[in-house]
């Protein structure tokens, strides 16, 4: 057992699938001397050396259009986007070329490349780096789209993102880069794409991914001091969402909350509640509310704090779930 | 050639310098300036207070009162000369390290702060000062700026516009992109590189095997090297581009060679990937010193004059740092403002609701 924050527990999962797999590369902006910016690849290029941990040129597109090419040559590289916002140059190698290049081989083509985005607000940064993209890509068939919450997660879902044989968007919430937690090496992980229950309740379920899953079960335990008792799932799979366990709890609880730092409008959440709802309509006691960010770009980071649902704006939605 | 950074300290043949690093005066076939004493002067003072505002902001950084800084130092000659080469009818497109630049255009360094502040996303008119504003995604200025220029073209303008960017953003496919438009309609553009040597921990070599103004031949247009650290030099070399441009002469790419003394910005630490020797090296061929030099030199300022710069300087700095203090924070609802032009009914309810539920919180505490 060992203590270990998320950005280092995504660090020895890559450092694992390193180790086990020599096909597996590291490549994105000062990833290698530097580390990354906020130190996930500390020290692998040292140990790996420079044809493993790729500093690549500064260009986004650069670095999936070569990734694609390097798959198709049998490597499995796990790419660095620096910050969410600068995810878009390559949006078009992502959505035109990773997503659908192994369905028009008629499957003979495998692009096991993963896409590792650091997302979401929080840490007072300056525009285009705190934004959750995730939507764009769940909307895109074709890519496996995952989000880990907390370091025991992070740790194996990283390496079942460079084992997938599907090309991953594997987002990390950047705010709790530095969270801790215990990790035993030899606990059977979760399946990749299987939600989880992370606090029982039987009132009211709060469905969460990343960042916002901490902030639910603060959320969740304020609740419970006002005798309300939340149960928190922690998606961790956003394509495929794992429905299964969704209305599993919907279906006990009776009533829902979606939560996501991205904009309400468009996001995941909707697809989410319209999926609850059609599963567990007669089950339901109120519509499934969301509760995220607003149809802004997102804000200077003086009025973040307004942007981010925190845990009373968690609390309100749930408040409005008891009043139907 | 593979072209090594670490080499940096000694000069390319190709590179055009019109004032040494020890202040000496010297010749270019291709290159000359005609300044007065006062011009002179003037450039000097403009290094000293952009280097002190730019200390001013580290600190206030430091001190927890901006979020992050991009600091200029080093950059400062390669900022005032092609920011001064400007006329007030051409247009500047930044990224986010051009306060040197800024401050030629006329925005008060105060309005610069806010967007490291976290108050607003950039706090000047763009139009009021021909200067845009600063774009944090690396290399996609280049291509409104050609878009400009091929505005400025067609409505027949005397003007010409510059677009400043990095070395590391030469390897952007936008970068590219806007060298091709560029060329293929003689946009009337100068594509002013501050190849600084390091984009965050990766050096030039990372980016290219070919010195970066080269790059240029290969669009077909001209690219020059210029010694970013020499500010007769990038004045000179600017002004004349941006006169190729206005008559009709198409883009000129611009590679000032010069050096980011400091770290990437202040969340950055540079010891992790590079070394002290080659910052001790760069510290030998600082721009304002050259210029302190050559005016002590010739005799055209005596210690008053540096004198009275320097006292300018700190009152600057302290009213900056005033001024910073007294920026209002935004208001909560400021941020459904200008999402959209017209009228919008979901801003307008998701505002409403918002501002619904902050009033449920009046008096609760
Ligand atoms: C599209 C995009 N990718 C990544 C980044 C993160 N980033 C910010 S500055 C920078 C390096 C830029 O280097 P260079 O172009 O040389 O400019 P400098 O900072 O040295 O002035 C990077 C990678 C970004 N801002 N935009
Ligand atoms: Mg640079």
């Amino acid at each position: 057992m060992t203590t270990l924050t998320l950005a280092k527990a995504i660090n020895e999962g890559l450092r694992a699938a390193m180790e086990q797999d020599p096909k597996v590369l590291i490549m994105g902006e000062d990833v290698g001397k530097l580390g990354g910016v906020f130190r996930v690849t500390d020290g692998l290029q040292k140990d790996f050396g420079e044809s493993r941990v790729i500093d690549t040129p500064l260009a986004e597109s650069g670095i999936i259009g070569t990734a694609i090419g390097l798959a198709l040559r049998g490597y499995r590289p796990v790419c660095e986007i620096q910050f969410d916002g600068f995810v878009f140059p390559a949006a078009d190698q992502i959505i035109t070329q990773l997503a659908k290049m192994p369905l028009r081989s008629l499957g003979k083509l495998r692009l096991p490349v993963v896409v590792r985005i650091p997302c979401g607000g929080g840490i007072g940064a300056v525009e285009h780096h705190s934004e959750s993209p995730e939507a764009y890509f769940t909307h895109t068939a074709g890519l496996r789209v995952v989000a880990c919450s907390n370091p025991v997660d992070a740790f194996h879902m990283i390496q079942q993102a460079i084992r997938c044989e599907d090309p991953v968007v594997f987002f990390e919430p950047k705010r709790r880069y530095w969270e801790k937690a215990d990790l035993d090496r030899d606990a059977t992980p979760v399946p990749f794409d299987r939600g989880r229950v992370v606090r029982e309740g039987r009132d009211v379920t709060l469905l969460a991914y990343g960042p916002m899953v901490k902030t639910c079960l603060e959320a969740a335990a304020a609740a419970a001091d006002d005798g309300r008792s939340v149960e928190v799932v922690d998606l961790r799979s956003l394509s495929p969402l794992d429905m299964e366990a969704i209305v599993r709890s919907v279906r006990k609880t009776g009533r829902c909350v979606v939560a996501h730092e991205a904009p309400v409008f468009s996001g995941l959440g909707a697809e989410i509640a319209a999926r609850t709802t059609e599963a567990c309509f007669y089950h339901l006691e109120a519509p499934v509310l969301r509760v995220g960010g607003f149809s802004t770009p997102y804000p200077p980071s003086r009025l973040e704090e307004h942007y981010l649902p925190d845990l009373d704006r968690v609390l309100d939605a749930v408040d409005r779930t008891f009043a139907f | 050639m593979t072209f090594d950074a670490s080499q940096g300290a000694e000069a390319p043949p190709e590179l055009v310098q019109l004032l040494t690093p020890e202040g000496e005066r010297v010749e270019h076939p291709h290159y000359d300036i005609d300044l007065t004493p006062e011009e002179v002067r003037d450039l000097y003072r403009d290094l000293v207070l952009v280097r002190r505002v730019d200390k001013e902001a580290v600190a206030l950084q430091r001190q927890g009162e901006l979020g992050i800084w991009a600091s200029l130092l080093g950059q400062e000659a390669a900022q005032i000369g092609s920011g001064r080469a400007l006329t007030d009818a051409d247009m500047a497109f930044p990224t986010y390290r051009e306060h040197g630049v800024a401050w030629c255009r006329g925005v008060d360094p105060v309005n610069l702060l806010g967007l490291f502040r976290g108050v607003n996303h950039g706090g000047w008119d763009p139009a009021e000062h021909n200067f845009h504003l600063y774009t944090i995604v690396i290399g996609s200025q280049t291509l409104h700026a050609v878009g400009y220029a091929m505005g400025v073209q067609r409505d027949g303008a005397d003007a010409a516009t510059i677009v400043y960017f990095g070395d590391g953003a030469t390897s952007q496919g936008d970068v590219n992109e806007a060298f091709i438009w560029a060329s293929v309609f003689n946009a009337p553009v100068v594509f002013f590189c501050q190849n600084n040597q390091w984009a965050i921990s990766e050096p030039l070599e990372k980016q290219s095997r070919i010195p970066l103004y080269r790059r240029a031949s290969g669009f077909g247009f001209p690219g020059v090297r210029v010694d970013g650290n020499d500010v007769f030099a990038c004045l000179a070399v600017t002004r004349q581009a941006l006169k190729n441009a206005r008559e009709g002469q198409g883009p000129t790419l611009i590679e000032a060679y010069t050096y980011r003394m400091g770290a990437h910005t202040t969340s950055d630490d540079p010891t992790r990937y590079r070394v002290a020797s080659e910052l001790e090296a760069w510290k030998l061929k600082d721009p304002i010193e050259r210029v302190k030099a050559y005016l002590f030199r010739n005799q055209l300022a005596d210690q008053d004059f540096f004198d009275a710069v320097d006292a300018e300087a700190a009152d600057l700095g302290r009213d900056v740092r005033k001024r910073c203090l007294e920026m209002p924070d935004p208001e909560p609802l400021d941020m459904f403002d200008h999402v959209y032009v017209e009228p919008h009914v979901l801003v307008a309810e998701e505002r409403d609701e918002y501002a619904a539920y902050l009033a449920g919180f009046e008096g609760a505490e």
